[in-house]
């Protein structure tokens, strides 16, 4: 019976109760696109990183793991890395970044062909001239642009040259010399990849490189791709707490208001439940149920609205702005929202059952 | 009329209703025996404190001071969840404005009382069901109040009032809002309910003849008892 009287008051006031949940929907919908948005970002550094096909990387002295630095390894690094025990390759890379999490990779061809296995070509065709440019199919999308087309990116022309399968490094490939040339760090890259002739020798190479070169981070790739993850970037888990925040608070005032007015516009139903001898528990559980259930209601509406921004935003900016489906941040999210919501109804809940009976009879 | 121990016992009732630094004094020393199975209307012009008295009876206001007893439980020394007790167990209201839940269909409203009184789990019994064929309501049970006449809606009031098996019935202006035929017909409905079923009914009016449809009148006025009659 009680479920019946809560499925009533909802379903008496449809536009309410369809305003309340798809308000109690914006903050599950905010946390799950965000979540989503971090973690496709995660997930695709991560699936370029792998698809390199390298097992150590080196980064400039005294340079942050995760991130970019500018070009200041000098080329030789390379050639002097790939003479060192069980290293059977050494690429160096020049990243060159054009504004958010945007960047052009400057790499040595034939070097990525041998490492990664080159790149799959979905149209167009390999380096030809100096300002030949490669991008991945999500860039070309982002883009609007086909291979034979052109992109001004650090302020020069790049001619498309090939539209190539996602996956490998990055979005936007130039020749390293070129790249070195424009960024005015000729001679220099940004960081080197190591393939090894046998992974069981990982360990041993990597303790050998850290003593001979000194204050070069130098990690394996599965470590690097362990410290690529929402959790270990300080601003971003920051930035997410904050966005919790925000939907607890969201949610909060939601149910709140609904739920007040709700117990405004039911004062006399209260009444008659009260004079029907109904306790204070009772009415405190019908309350705190309808508010469940709207909270309930937001987050299914939450979690079908996130699919909708993903595909909106996968529309507009698949390379700069991947995003994820986190079937785990779903009840995650649905908590917070849920829990919000009987927090907001809590007080409308106190009002109704300290209403006095005979004053909540009169009530018009 | 059952002439047993009396089911509602009332010494020196008194209720000061404080709005400020004004004290208004509702009732002044009220005393009233009302024996189980009497139909007892109680009547007085607006401000006689009837609807207070009323109240007292049915555990929706604590009185001020002075003892009543109602089906046994002294009301005057329970707290909240004393009087949300009696109103659980042994006294049911009818009032001049129905008080249905709007949502919900005849049938749920008295389902309704049912499950808050702890007898949810029974549903409607066979003596109930004669109550509904006296009510004349056994085949509207599935309407929702709007789309019920004001008597047939006073007429569910009434059958939710009864499903629990209350000791008393409390019956405040119950034709208040009814054309002339469904008043008699609802007057006349309490009447024989007291009848045939020994039930206990207070019925607050303030209709002359209205209140004759009891066995007993009390005349109130200004907080005060000030003339019994038997009715006619």
């Amino acid at each position: 019976m009680t479920f019946r009287l809560v499925w009533e008051n909802i379903a008496h006031r449809p536009l309410r109760t369809l305003l309340s949940v798809l308000m109690i929907a914006v903050p599950v919908t905010l946390i799950l696109t965000l979540i989503g948005l971090s973690t496709g970002f995660v997930e695709d550094s991560r699936r370029r990183q792998n698809g390199v096909g390298a097992d150590i990387l080196v980064k400039p002295n005294g340079a942050s793991l995760v991130g970019f630095t500018n070009a200041t390894m000098p080329l030789k690094m390379v050639t002097m890395l790939e003479a060192e025990p069980h290293v059977a390759q050494a690429m160096g890379e020049v990243v060159a970044t054009i504004g958010g999490f945007d960047a052009i990779m400057g790499i040595d061809p034939p070097a990525f062909k041998r490492m990664s296995g080159g790149f799959d070509f979905d149209s167009g065709h390999d380096f030809q001239a100096p300002d030949d440019i490669l991008i991945d199919s999500w860039y070309a999308d982002q883009a609007h642009v086909k291979a034979g087309g052109s992109l001004t990116l650090l302020s020069h022309k790049w001619n498309v040259a090939g539209i190539v399968e996602p996956g490998k490094l990055g979005h936007i490939f130039a020749q390293m010399a070129p790249l070195q040339q424009l960024e005015g760090g000729e001679g220099k890259v940004t960081q080197i990849y190591l393939k090894l002739d046998d992974k069981a020798h990982m360990n041993e190479v990597i303790e050998y490189l850290r003593k001979k070169y000194d204050g070069f981070p130098i990690v394996s790739m599965a470590e690097l791709q362990s410290l690529i993850s929402v959790d270990k970037i300080p601003l971003l888990s920051t930035f997410l707490h904050v966005i919790e925040g925000i939907g607890v608070v969201i949610a909060f005032l939601v149910v709140a208001l609904s739920m007040y007015m709700a117990v405004l516009q039911r004062t006399r139903e209260i009444g008659i439940l009260k004079s029907l001898g109904a306790t204070r528990g009772f009415i405190m559980t019908l309350i705190l149920a309808e508010a469940f259930c709207l909270g309930l209601g937001g987050t299914v509406f939450g979690v079908v609205f996130s699919y909708g921004a993903a595909a909106a935003i996968h529309a507009v900016m698949p390379a700069s702005l991947p995003v994820a489906i986190v079937y785990s941040w779903w009840p995650i999210a649905g908590g917070i929202a849920m829990g919000a919501a009987l927090l907001g109804a809590l007080y409308p809940a106190m009002i109704a059952v300290r209403l006095d009976p005979i004053e909540a009879l009169a009530y018009e | 009329m059952s002439n047993s121990d009396p089911i509602i016992n009332i010494r020196d009732l008194r209720k000061i209703y404080r709005n400020g630094k004004v004290a208004v004094e509702a009732l002044r020393g009220v005393n009233l025996d009302v024996a189980q199975g009497e139909f007892l209307s109680i009547a007085g012009p607006s401000g006689s404190g009837k609807s207070t008295l009323f109240h007292i009876v049915g555990g929706l206001t604590p009185p001020t001071s002075g003892e009543v007893i109602v089906a046994g439980e002294n009301v005057s020394k329970v707290g909240d969840a004393g009087r949300t007790e009696l109103r659980r167990k042994c006294v049911s209201f009818v009032f001049q404005k129905f008080n249905l839940l709007p949502n919900l269909t005849a049938r749920d409203n008295i389902r309704v009382a049912l499950y808050i009184s702890g007898k949810g789990k029974a549903g409607f019994t066979a003596e109930f069901a004669t109550i509904l064929d006296l009510l004349g309501i056994a085949g509207r049970l599935d309407q929702k109040p709007n789309e019920m006449s004001g008597g047939e809606q006073q007429r569910v009031a009434i059958a939710r009032a009864l499903a629990t098996g209350p000791a008393i019935l409390l019956a405040d202006e119950p034709t208040g809002n009814l054309d002339t035929a469904n008043s008699l017909a609802v007057l006349t409905l309490l009447r024989d309910l007291n009848t045939r079923l020994g039930q206990t009914i207070l019925m607050i009016t303030h209709n002359v003849e209205a209140a004759e449809y009891g066995h007993r009148i009390v005349h109130m006025r200004d907080g005060r008892i000030v003339e019994t009659a038997d009715a006619a």
